[in-house]
């Protein structure tokens, strides 16, 4: 028995890390928040040579064939590096069709999107707030999927679109198919930006897998969004311990107050010992079935509002500095935002999980 | 990352199994031994088939087994299913024994360890004194060496158990004319003197868990000391480490959610969304820390360091005793406003069950303050963990 990372998934993280710190350092996040184009195509070609655009796709079609655990400890390095790129959406597209895809389906698209040749995006959300599979609308009739979703990270850019329909299945759409649209929207995370995607008879493949693979796709979304969570919040935690103990006042680093002090200690014991719970809602999702879905809804709901919580308190001790749109704390603030409602509230989860444990 | 039952342990659950059946509840003459008799024989029997003691060496008494998360968690459940003695717990085993099994004299290990896990030998901490409390290394209680003994004059307090304890592992200052922390070492102190006298302390939720202690030329032979003169406090840090893991210990904070669970039940309130709110959120917490003892077993076993959040288990322990304890408060509602004494046969009857919870309320705060408070760990997170600068006056005063 063991609860910690091989040498292979320390390596696989520090050589992303690496990745992000020569070619996406913080600087070139900024000049992309600032510019029209939502990433950079070059960071994200980069990413896919490292295989992580494949990393769980088996080796057949090209893939590495590693697990939601190996997945998420690469989610965690990018939301350190608060890395902007459509990483969420293309990962939650592989896992569908790898979770409900036919032999076909995986076939046409897995090597491409592995190789990263395809980008992959997933529509699932709707205006009304539906994130649950079981509230979509989508309507399929024959081959044509009639469809309005809202919050599809990546949809304008990506080339398969994965869409949540009624009855919580999914169904493939090819993003040049007639019938489709995208609605371009002005997003508070500019790092991981939101599309509309409007569709009218366009032609589509249900996924045979159907709403039990959806409900999968579901639970690994919460989990990358959690382990999203545990990085950003890292990060900003050390960004703030090393403002703390750069920033000046009364003729001492303001890290001499204990007030202070105690405030990044606070932080600290909010978020550091929850790292595994999306070890463990990764684990379970690759290992414990049974399980898997209730650690996923609890993973998401607590490290997302830690995120939350702990990105106010670090704008906060920062200062007015930590207010302005120039100072990089805002990036991760808003990724908070980002992965505290993406696939719904942490009260939704919440109450998903205790209904799950039997209470 | 394994977390599977994998045959091995299924093999070993069973194993557990036979051996409890076998030997809970004692029988024959045995079952009609007193309560902590029975505990000491049947612990006995534990330690030998290696199922307690497991992080003790053979030769000290304990079962020398391989640390295993799993192991230990099916060790706990099946000796709870059957209610047979849990490995004895408290001061002795969890803060001396490991201080001794590091630090202490080969004489030391062979006469203290053996009975301090089975239960016939129980401990007090003589750590604060009544001006020597986040700022310890001020202590001021003297010992003298006369002959081949030490002689100790002082004062200790909040000494959890003092009443109960044949022994008393104490800080003493020795070296008066050394600085502050190379002046103190850390002595065995037999309880049962004429030199000691136990004065107890009514806490605020009414128990008196913890006691004054006035030492008057008490005494304890030359020998009885840990480490070298001038030495305690490194050689305490070494039990404080321990006290804190063991407060931190995510067993508990898992119980008292499961038992907070029942309680919402009980109380007709687990369909409120709103306390399903709460108790899902604080079942993240309860996980987190759960997951967090998986994760710093792993590197224990490993020999590696788990980083700052090994300095974070009791501050996060006391955390989610308070946000437990707050939550049967809001649950136990109007129960709140009764006092302490019973209430049978009245209006109030109904509502005297839940009076633990409300004792735990306050007991929650309790543990906040004990062995090091939530704010001098918060400055311990802060300076080790996270490199921050040392509070002023510990510098000046070091």
């Amino acid at each position: 028995m063991n609860f910690g990372l091989s040498e292979e998934q320390e390596l696989l993280q520090q050589t992303v890390a690496q990745f992000i710190e020569n070619e996406s350092p913080v600087t070139r996040v900024r000049e992309l928040y600032d510019g029209d184009a939502p990433y950079d195509p070059a960071a994200w070609k980069g990413i896919c040579e490292l295989g992580i655009s494949g990393l769980m796709v088996p080796e057949e079609f090209g893939g590495a064939e590693l697990g939601l655990v190996d997945l998420a400890l690469v989610a965690e390095v990018l939301g350190a590096g608060a890395f902007p790129g459509p990483f969420l959406g293309h990962a939650l597209a592989v896992i569908a069709l790898l979770e409900g895809g036919s032999d076909a389906q995986k076939a046409k698209w897995l090597p491409r999107l592995a190789a990263g040749d395809a980008l992959g995006a997933v529509a699932l959300g709707e205006e009304s707030g539906a994130w649950d599979p079981a509230a979509w609308t989508g309507d399929v009739s024959g081959d044509a999927v009639s469809a309005r979703k809202a919050w599809a990270p990546g949809a304008a850019d990506a080339d398969l679109l994965v869409v949540g329909v009624a009855g919580g299945e999914l169904v493939l759409v090819e993003a040049t198919a007639s019938g489709v649209s995208i609605e371009p929207v002005d997003s508070m995370d500019r790092t991981r930006r939101f599309d509309g995607v409007v569709l009218e008879n366009a032609p589509c493949e249900k996924l045979p897998g159907g709403a039990a693979a959806a409900r999968r796709v579901r639970d690994a979304g919460l989990v990358l969004l959690a382990a999203d969570a545990f990085g950003g919040a890292s990060k900003l935690l050390q960004m703030t311990v090393d403002y703390a103990q750069t920033r000046e006042q009364f003729g001492q680093t303001i890290a001499h107050f204990q007030a202070v002090k105690h405030k990044l200690a606070d932080m600290a014991v909010e978020i550091e010992p929850a790292r595994g719970l999306y070890w463990y809602a990764a684990y379970a999702w690759d290992e414990l079935p049974d399980e898997a879905e209730r650690a996923a809804a609890h993973a998401k709901a607590h490290l997302a509002d830690r995120f939350m919580d702990l990105a106010r308190d670090a704008v906060e001790l920062h200062g007015g500095i930590g207010f302005t749109w120039e100072c990089d704390v805002q990036f991760w603030f808003k990724r908070a935002m980002f992965d505290r409602a993406f696939l719904g509230q942490p009260a939704e989860h919440r109450e998903r999980a205790a209904r799950l444990g039997g209470w | 990352m394994d977390l599977q039952y994998s045959q091995e342990y299924e093999d070993f659950r069973e194993e557990v199994k036979a051996f409890l059946a076998a030997n809970w509840p004692l029988q024959g003459d045995e079952a009609q031994l007193g309560v902590k008799e029975q505990g000491a024989l049947f612990r006995e029997r534990a330690i030998a088939a290696g199922y307690q003691a497991r992080g003790i060496p053979r030769k000290y008494g304990g079962s020398e087994q391989e640390p295993d998360v799993l192991k230990a968690t099916i060790i706990g459940e099946e000796f709870a299913r059957v209610r047979a003695p849990a490995e004895m717990r408290g001061i002795g085993p969890s803060m001396l024994v490991p201080t001794l099994l590091e630090c202490g004299e080969e004489w030391q290990k062979e006469k203290f360890v053996a009975p301090t896990m089975k239960g016939e030998i129980h401990w007090c901490q003589g750590y604060s004194e009544p001006g020597s409390g986040s700022d310890l290394a001020s202590l001021k209680t003297r010992a003298e060496r006369v002959g081949d003994e030490w002689v100790i004059n002082g004062q200790k307090i909040w000494t959890t158990g003092a009443h109960l304890a044949d022994w008393m592992f104490c800080l003493c200052r020795t070296e008066p004319d050394a600085s502050k922390h190379a002046g103190i070492s850390y002595l065995l102190i037999p309880m049962k003197q004429e030199g000691i006298e136990v004065r107890p302390l009514k806490q605020m939720n009414g128990g008196a868990d913890f006691n004054e202690v006035f030492l008057s030329d008490a005494r304890t032979p030359a020998d009885h000391i840990v480490g070298e003169r001038g030495q305690g406090w490194v050689v305490s840090r070494s039990t404080l480490k321990h006290e804190r893991s063991m407060i931190g210990d995510s067993r508990q904070s898992s119980l008292m959610f499961k038992g907070l669970v029942r309680l919402a039940k009980k109380l007709g309130r687990i369909d409120d969304p709103a306390v399903r709110q709460q108790l899902a959120e604080l079942e993240g917490y309860v996980l987190a820390h759960q997951y967090s003892g998986y994760r710093q077993l792993t590197c224990a076993a490993r020999g590696q360091q788990p980083g700052p959040v090994g300095l974070m288990n009791k501050l996060n322990s006391t955390n989610i005793g308070h946000r437990s304890a707050r939550i049967a408060l809001d649950l136990t509602g109007d129960a709140a406003l009764l006092g302490p004494t019973p209430t049978e046969g009245n209006m109030y009857s109904g509502l005297g069950e839940s009076a633990g919870w409300i004792t735990q309320y306050m007991w929650s705060l309790g543990i906040a303050i004990a062995g090091g408070t939530a704010n001098i760990q918060r400055n311990v997170i802060a300076e080790r963990g996270y490199g921050l600068p040392r509070d002023a006056a510990a510098q000046t005063s070091k």
